[in-house]
């Protein structure tokens, strides 16, 4: 088709929508239906929707124990040799003689474990910072801005790396809370600013003059009006969660026990090992990591394409 | 002007303020406190007496952040656990290596994403754009670190174009004057060796600057496809005016602004990505410096200092990123 039939069909489109619209269509309903039409959204959902699937379903498709020695016979570390593909084992084994397409499949579960809890944890506390300070204005809001400041000063991977180094011995659980605190800041500042642009508009005024109590206008009028950016930003943190995870697993910060089927631990720990020896087994974790990550992104920038009022027609 | 930058140099002094604070606090919930963290564990009985009474630690807590400040002003950061160096001495060592590694990599990220995101926003909607973009969101996925191993697997164990780690070939006899490498090559006019430093320099810029180059030909595209639409755009193709002067004075220098921003940005980011950078490649700069004072024998000393550092810089790039908006658009300079 020629570039103009293409522009003319562009804009029949654009009149038809316009027509549809008259009706006066909420900013969120009309970003989803934006989003349904949109070949990247609807590529990153089904990333995630397929991700998820497999972690829930991981004891159904993975054909073997995950942490179950089969082939430890037939590694032999010493001479290099790590066994790859063979009948019932498509992905070969790792150090151990663990099934690594199993541990890949468990993987999944880890993975989503420690990337929703780390984004959920951070977004929970920043979300109440954030809403603090921007439904309190003046010096509340001075003060936690200034924190939120500092906190943004230090490059995210390294504030994380400082905030394992307050515990004795890290676990898995304080690369969920290292990476959620990384993102509190991030979060806050977010709402905090989307909220004080709510707090100077119209309809908030409306209410005010109407005598609504403050703290519904917070909730009710002001909160779920800024919250859009909030979510676009935890959606597009899953993914950063996940590799700052995998990287504080590579830096030997992460849980103690190298065994545990996690992508970010078997491609930080073993896979970094036996780099050498079979490189395999940190390219499948690595490249589930970077779809699962993909993914994330992808729906993530969609939706704050979609949501962008500018973009609307 | 003049009050825009007083301002902004306030609320530097106020972050870099609020810092310190944040730091004495993580320093006192160390595990052992901050005695025993900032001596490690051989430390004798008289040394713990001396540092407890330098830090104030059995009067109240104000006295303690005053002499926590004093010794902070004065630059006695104390000396690093595992080496026995003043910690100053520790981080000047490995300084340059770092500042080499980031000026490459950050070369590299301008160098070829500015153009690329021009080029993407120029054929937008085409192959070629949507390709440019999904590369920018593919390499923003890649874990730093494997995207390191990578190169390395692939260019130095297969073929090898490029040497795996270090900074300088191990026979190769070199002059350092300022400590960057390449740098010293050239002014003691040992070829040979900038060249070899170049050589080892390449793969860790790369790796180091993937990040910042998706970053910047996204900002770049995005900024360049709104100043397209533009009227003035429009005007100056419609006088007749050619390609290069309508892409430099009417197209980049409006779309810089954001795209300033974001090297800045990413810039005082650059030590996250330098401490997994310079593990893969062997690099012996403050990256590796923060991963040695963490993991094994922890290094609190050095590890306070280099967080404190890598705030400093942060804040000073984005002061400097909103100064220099002065100069990009004169605008800004009114308000």
């Amino acid at each position: 088709m020629t570039a103009l039939a293409d522009r003319k069909k562009e804009k029949l489109d654009r009149l038809a929508a316009a027509s549809v619209e008259q009706g006066g269509v909420s900013l969120v309903r009309d970003a989803v239906r934006r989003l349904r039409r949109n070949p990247v959204a609807v590529i990153g959902a089904v990333i995630i929707a397929l991700f998820i699937l497999v972690a829930v379903l991981a004891p159904l498709l993975a054909p073997h124990d995950p942490y179950r020695k089969y082939l430890l016979d037939q590694v032999s570390l010493a001479e290099g040799f790590i066994p790859g593909p063979q009948p019932g084992f498509p992905f070969g084994s790792d150090s151990e003689g663990r099934d690594l397409f199993s541990r890949l499949i468990y993987g999944s579960r880890q993975t989503l474990l420690v990337g929703v809890l780390a984004t959920s944890l951070g977004l929970a506390a920043g979300v109440v910072l954030g809403a603090l300070a921007g439904a309190l204005g003046g010096c509340v809001d001075a003060l936690l801005m200034r924190i939120v400041d500092v906190m943004l000063s230090v490059p995210g991977l390294l504030l994380a790396i400082t905030l394992v180094a307050v515990v004795d011995q890290p676990s898995q659980w304080t690369v969920v809370v290292a990476v959620a605190v990384v993102n509190v800041p991030i979060f806050a500042r977010l709402l905090s600013g989307s909220m004080l642009a709510q707090r100077e508009s119209d309809h908030v005024l409306a209410a005010r003059a109407l005598g609504v109590r403050q703290r519904s206008i917070v909730m009710r009028h002001m909160l779920p009006n800024a919250l859009s950016p909030v979510i676009v930003q935890a959606t597009l943190t899953l993914a950063t969660a996940i590799i700052d995870a995998a990287a504080l697993s590579f830096l030997g910060l992460g849980d103690p026990n190298p065994d545990r089927a996690e992508w970010g631990l078997m491609l930080g720990g073993l896979g970094q090992r036996y780099f050498e020896v079979r490189p395999e087994l940190a390219y499948y974790p690595a490249i589930a990591i970077i779809i699962v990550a993909l993914g994330f992104t992808l729906l993530g920038e969609s939706m704050r394409e979609a949501l962008d009022p500018k973009n609307r027609r | 002007m003049l009050r825009v930058v007083v301002r902004r140099l306030l609320q530097l002094v106020v972050t870099l303020l609020g810092l310190t604070v944040l730091v004495f606090v993580w320093l006192r919930s160390l595990p052992g406190g901050p005695v025993e963290a900032l001596l490690g564990e051989r430390a004798t009985p008289e040394k713990r007496a001396v540092l407890r009474r330098a830090l104030g630690y059995d009067e109240s807590i104000w006295v303690q952040y005053g002499k926590f400040m004093k010794r902070l002003l004065t630059g006695d950061l104390g000396a690093s656990t595992t080496k026995g160096d003043a910690v100053l001495d520790v981080i000047g060592r490995a300084f340059p290596a770092t500042i080499e590694l980031s000026i490459a990599a950050m070369l590299f990220a301008v160098a070829l994403g500015i153009p690329l995101g021009y080029f993407a926003a120029r054929n937008h909607g085409r192959l070629i754009d949507n390709l440019i973009v999904i590369g920018t969101l593919v390499g923003v996925a890649v874990p730093v670190f494997f995207l390191g191993y990578v190169l390395k697997d692939v260019l130095t164990q297969n073929i090898h174009w490029f040497p795996p780690s270090g900074r300088l070939s191990v026979d190769m006899q070199a002059t350092h004057v300022t400590g960057l490498f390449v740098l010293d090559g050239l002014i003691t006019r040992e070829f040979d060796a900038a060249a070899d430093a170049l050589w080892h320099l390449i793969l860790p810029a790369i790796t180091l600057g993937t990040i910042p180059l998706a970053v910047i030909v996204r900002i770049t595209r995005g900024s360049v496809l709104e100043v397209l639409n533009e009227d003035y755009v429009r005007t100056a193709e419609a006088k007749g005016l050619r390609e290069r002067t309508i892409r430099g004075r009417h197209i980049l220098r409006n779309a810089m602004l954001p795209v300033v921003t974001t090297i800045g940005l990413q810039t005082g980011l650059l030590l996250a990505g330098a401490v997994l950078t310079e593990r893969v490649f062997n690099w012996n700069g403050l990256g590796q410096l923060i991963a040695d004072s963490i993991t094994g024998s922890r290094d609190y000393p050095v590890l306070q200092a280099l967080i404190m550092l890598a705030a400093f810089v942060f804040v000073v790039v984005n002061l400097v990123v909103d100064l220099s908006y002065a100069v990009i658009d004169p605008r800004v300079r009114v308000r």
